[in-house]
């Protein structure tokens, strides 16, 4: 079943055209930076952006940046509103079913589908904009300071920071890559669980947006200060504590259990949900 | 085949279904009737396993449902409302994900292909090119919604409004393809609303109104001799005048005659000398059988309806 629905996701030309632009917009950013020179200052502009110009290795993880805050989250909550939404309004629910597939194991295989989804778009995005970095920018060696990346055209060891090498690059943007497809399946978890309560996949899937962008509000309130810790996207860009020496372990590890929550609460209510329910479409 | 006990279901403050009690056996061409919104499609999901019952048992194949639907459903071909499939799809890629989906009595993958050639050929699309399903006609889908649910050559067909968007033709050949399916012995369980489609084809009704089993029997036992004589003839006014009495309605050169033997009156009116077009003993038809038991759809508001 897995392979099933493993197929029905890589058969759709939706899926593709959705990493496609994912790995396009990062892409069209490199190639504006790459031909101004123009940067945003530290501190300001997607995350690590002002340091590409010295380094391409470290376009992956400007990239996974840029579109994080929307479109990652979107094309995720599109495939997972649509998961079982998408087939109850299709009517091949109620065939697939009667086939009949266990709906836990329907359930089970679209969210193997989801996270395979959601990793090959994670990696793509790392992987075009790794080439795209290494083509348009140059290679100098970027130090790391506790504070961050040091920025401009500053050569390595001439800071207080340790020059990175390749291998930790790329060690380092693994790790965030790990841990942004981690909170996105936070995203495709709540998507999915709204997949199961209503049988269109478009209100699933804005739903879901709707939560990620309430979240964002309330993260930014201080009069919210005592939930914000609990809140989906308030570790989301802790990813880049990743880039820091040495590596800031504390809101890492607090984002990956927040996110463990959420996928394993919302898990539960999808499955709850959709194993007791009329299937009436 | 299939027996429900008290099946009740509630949806809301809704009584869709009301303590049903039906009893489908091996061998049977079911004729499942009922006005629109008079809970068919409700019991038919039921047994599927899709809708679970607020009350009453369902035993489907010899096994409870939906306690153990897993073991059942391999047996069984559906086709429920209307056909569905992935329209970005071939109808042969469509059949291959079905077929791929669930367990299946026929398991291995590698005769899959000539699984789906054998459905194809036998709903009359055996040489259907590779266009996506989004551009087949009504009558295509419907057809690719057979070949599905026979993929499996299932013991049992449970079947909702199989032949719609079928022209003429389409219908009678699915109507020819399920006799002999069933003479073959699958059981077939047909859900419809076209009556002279199931009065072709089923060998027993049953007819649901307003959630409840208002009648299940034999067609041949409901539609037995009325015990009365139909005739027609020209000469009608002699006719009542001769048969004195026994004329129990007249509507122009149309007669009914309170007479079980067709052949006694005939002989007497010829030996009278008067002439006789048409003349049989009288049977009710099926749709004054159903019209009689049930009251009219839930897609009527207000007018005259009964």
């Amino acid at each position: 079943m897995i392979g099933v629905e493993l197929v029905k996701l890589a058969r759709r030309p939706r899926s593709w055209v959705a990493i496609a632009l994912l790995c396009l917009l990062p892409v069209l950013v490199a190639v504006f930076v790459a031909v101004t020179h123009v940067v945003p200052p530290p501190g300001q502009g997607p995350t690590l952006l002002s340091t590409v110009l010295s380094n391409g290795e470290l376009f992956p993880a400007a990239a996974l940046a840029i579109v994080l805050p929307i479109f990652l989250p979107v094309a995720v909550a599109v495939v997972a509103g649509d998961a079982i939404a998408g087939e109850a309004s299709s009517g091949t629910l109620r065939y697939l079913l009667a086939r009949p597939v266990g709906r836990t194991r329907l359930l089970l295989a679209k969210l193997i589908a989801l996270i395979a989804y959601v990793l090959l778009a994670v990696v793509a995005v790392a992987l075009t904009s790794y080439v795209a970095g290494r083509l348009l920018f140059g290679d100098k060696p970027v130090a790391l300071t506790p504070g961050g990346i040091a920025t401009s055209n500053i050569v390595a060891n001439s800071l207080s920071g340790t020059a990175m090498t390749p291998l930790d690059v790329a060690l380092r943007t693994t790790g965030a890559v790990a841990f942004i497809a981690v909170s996105m399946l936070g995203v495709g978890a709540i998507a999915l669980f709204l997949s199961t309560l209503t049988d269109s996949s478009l209100g699933a899937a804005l739903g879901a947006l709707a939560v990620l962008v309430a979240s964002e509000v309330l993260v930014t309130l201080h009069a919210a200060d005592a939930v914000s810790p609990y809140l989906p996207t308030e570790y989301w860009l802790s990813w880049v504590d990743f880039f820091r020496q040495p590596i800031l372990w504390r809101d890492i590890d607090r984002g990956f259990a927040i996110q463990g929550v959420y996928v394993v609460v919302f898990l539960g209510a999808a499955w709850s949900n959709f194993a007791s329910k009329d299937i009436t479409s | 085949m299939i027996t429900t006990r008290g099946l009740t279901k509630r949806f809301g403050p809704v009584l869709a279904v009301d303590d049903v009690d039906l009893d489908v056996r091996e061998g049977d061409r079911y004729g499942f009737l009922g006005p629109n919104g008079s809970g068919k499609t409700t019991v038919v999901r039921m047994l599927l396993g899709l809708v679970y019952a607020t009350s009453g048992t369902i035993e489907v194949l010899g096994a409870p449902v939906p306690r153990r639907i897993s073991a059942v459903l391999p047996q069984i071909g559906t086709l429920i409302e209307a056909p569905a499939a992935y329209g970005h799809l071939s109808g042969r890629a469509n059949l291959a994900l079905i077929d791929a989906s669930g367990p299946g009595p026929h398991g291995p993958r590698r005769n899959r292909r000539r699984r789906i050639s054998d459905a194809l050929d036998r709903v009359g699309l055996g040489s259907v090119d590779d266009r996506r399903v989004r551009k087949y006609s009504l009558g295509m889908r419907q057809r690719l919604g057979l070949a599905a649910a026979l993929l499996r050559s299932p013991r049992l067909l449970v079947l909702d409004e199989p032949t719609n968007g079928l022209d003429p033709q389409g219908i009678r050949e699915i109507r020819d393809l399920l006799a002999e399916l069933n003479s073959a012995g699958t059981t077939v369980f047909l859900s419809s609303h076209q009556l002279a489609e199931v009065e072709q084809l089923c060998s027993r009704i049953g007819v649901l109104d307003r959630g409840k089993l208002v009648l299940q029997d034999e067609l041949s036992v409901l539609r037995r001799p009325t015990g009365r004589v139909l005739l027609r003839s020209p000469d009608a006014g002699e006719v009542v005048s001769l048969l004195d009495g026994q004329v129990i309605e007249r509507d122009g050169d149309r007669l009914i005659i309170a007479d079980a033997d067709a052949a006694a009156v005939n002989a007497q009116l010829v030996s009278a000398g008067l002439r006789v077009t048409e003349i049989g003993p009288e049977r009710r038809s099926l749709e004054e059988l159903v019209l009689s038991v049930t009251s009219s759809g839930s897609d009527r508001y207000g007018g005259s309806g009964r």
